[in-house]
């Protein structure tokens, strides 16, 4: 499997083979608060590299969860829709959100590796 | 403008409690634990709640003043007995509401509770309905504290022996500490509690002791969420200028022998409403499944017409389910009545139900 990469809307991503796993960070759900609704995109989908693939509610506030890569989703994570506070618990293991088969493996190379999103996180963090 | 802190700030500061701007404030939206652990412990234990933002206006006058206030509020003043409280609004002549409060009367006044972002229009008001005859005072000096939950009596009569002698509505001035304070049993929960008048300068001190007594303090977020789950209205959001009382279904407030002379402001209004009923009105709405309709959700019939209009929805952490308020067309008003919101583009079912939709748990009997 590959390193861990993050982008600047807190998603973080997994690749193996062409198939990449995705999900929200720990530093997004403590901003978020308890996460209360999660709506995710319908497997078979396309989803296009920044575009909104998903929707997570806390108790004050909607937000969209964006995808940092383009593909067709090819599996969706049906515990987190049915118990949202697993969100909370697991945000970077079992509560991942979707997975993406790839359609352009090089739209890996702008995101973040940890180090460098830990940084963007602490200098964006409200 | 610069943002005002109550006189609680430090001490939400050393509890961790991430802030919010309200009302010109600096406010505690939660602390670490979070809203819906903060909103069960409530429920559950003791919780503390700085309401000090909001306005506490003391009036003080001859026996002309409850006339004066009777022209003003759809209430029986004269009946009123000393240390009891009524629920009420301030409304302009077509019984629009420039606020909600609550009205306790004390000896030689009444002590009105205004909201924060209100309190200084409604003074503006108040003070050009009733002239210079009345000493007004919208007190700065003191701070409010809600204590709210099943253990608050328990925890707070530890401190100030005596407020387990006090009926849901009710107050009186208690010693603690060589300072007065005025204490009613009340709150914005649906629990029992109380709320506590208290000079800024002992207030710290004060809410320090409740939480070495087991209360813990709680932020607006879990007031949000307890209050909905309680079915009670927010001035801003199910109450607001254009919205009468009656709409808001609040004609539980409005005292009945005041309605056959109609000689308050706003009475007209209130009146023909209460004799033809509005055209729209407050209920409870519940969404199906988990989904979270917020505020300015429209509201659709089966045929596509809209019917209305969310004005708070959120997750209400006790029902463990979505829950909202909303204002929707007499004809679509029954409780089971089925209607869809529109979320994100995509119309999904609700229910229309009845209020609240967690269970009040107020004393009423103890004297």
């Amino acid at each position: 499997m590959s390193e861990v990469k993050f982008s600047k809307e807190h998603e973080w991503i997994t690749v193996e083979g062409d198939v990449a796993t995705i999900g929200i960070t720990k530093h997004a759900t403590e901003m978020l608060g308890d996460i209360v609704f999660a709506e995710l995109p319908e497997k078979g989908s396309n989803v296009d590299k920044d575009g909104s693939a998903g929707v997570v509610e806390s108790t004050k506030a909607a937000s969209d969860v964006y995808t940092p890569v383009s593909g067709e989703v090819v599996d969706t994570n049906q515990a987190i829709v049915d118990d949202p506070a697993k969100i909370n618990e697991d945000p970077e293991g079992s509560a991942w959100f979707f997975k993406l088969k790839l359609k352009d493996s090089s739209e890996m190379d702008s995101l973040m590796n940890k180090e460098e999103y830990d940084k963007f996180a602490k200098e964006n963090a409200s | 403008m610069e943002i005002k802190k109550t006189s609680l700030n430090k001490l939400h500061q050393s509890n961790n409690a991430k802030f919010v701007e309200f009302a010109g404030y600096e406010m505690p939206i939660q602390y670490s634990k979070g809203i819906i652990e903060e909103h069960k412990f409530t429920r559950s234990h003791s919780g503390i709640f700085d309401v000090s933002h909001m306005g506490q206006l003391f009036i003080y006058g001859d026996e002309s003043l409850t006339e004066e206030l009777e022209k003003i509020f759809p209430l029986d003043l004269k009946n009123l007995k000393q240390n009891c409280s009524k629920y009420s609004f301030l409304m302009n002549e077509d019984a629009g509401i420039y606020d909600d409060l609550i009205i306790t009367k004390i000896e030689k006044g009444y002590l009105i509770i205004l909201n924060a972002a209100c309190k200084d229009k409604d003074f503006e008001i108040l003070s050009n309905l009733l002239g210079t005859k009345f000493k007004m005072n919208l007190d700065n000096n003191r701070s409010l504290i809600a204590i709210q939950g099943p253990k608050s009596v328990e925890i707070l009569n530890s401190i100030i022996t005596g407020v387990d002698q006090l009926n849901f509505m009710s107050g009186n001035w208690f010693d603690s500490d060589n300072k007065k304070l005025f204490v009613t049993r009340s709150g914005y929960t649906g629990e029992d509690g109380f709320e506590i008048s208290i000079s800024n300068d002992k207030a710290e001190k004060f809410v320090e002791n409740l939480i070495e007594k087991g209360a813990q303090l709680i932020g607006l977020g879990a007031r949000d969420t307890l209050r909905l789950e309680a079915g009670l209205c927010l001035y801003g959001h199910e109450l607001d200028i254009n919205k009468t009382p009656v709409e808001a279904n609040l004609k539980w407030a409005i005292s009945k022998s005041r309605l056959s002379n109609g000689d308050f402001i706003g009475s007209k209004k209130i009146m023909n409403q209460m004799n033809d009923g509005a055209s729209q009105i407050r209920v409870g709405i519940k969404p199906e499944g988990r989904l979270i309709a917020r505020e300015k959700t429209k509201i659709f019939d089966d045929a596509d017409r809209q019917i209305g209009e969310i004005t708070s929805g959120t997750f209400g952490p006790s029902v463990n389910g979505p829950i909202a308020m909303g204002y929707i067309n007499k004809e679509y008003s029954k409780v089971d009545t089925k209607i869809l919101l529109e979320v994100r583009g995509k119309k999904h079912p609700a229910i229309v139900c009845g209020l609240p939709f967690y269970k009040k748990s107020y004393v009423k009997g103890v004297n």
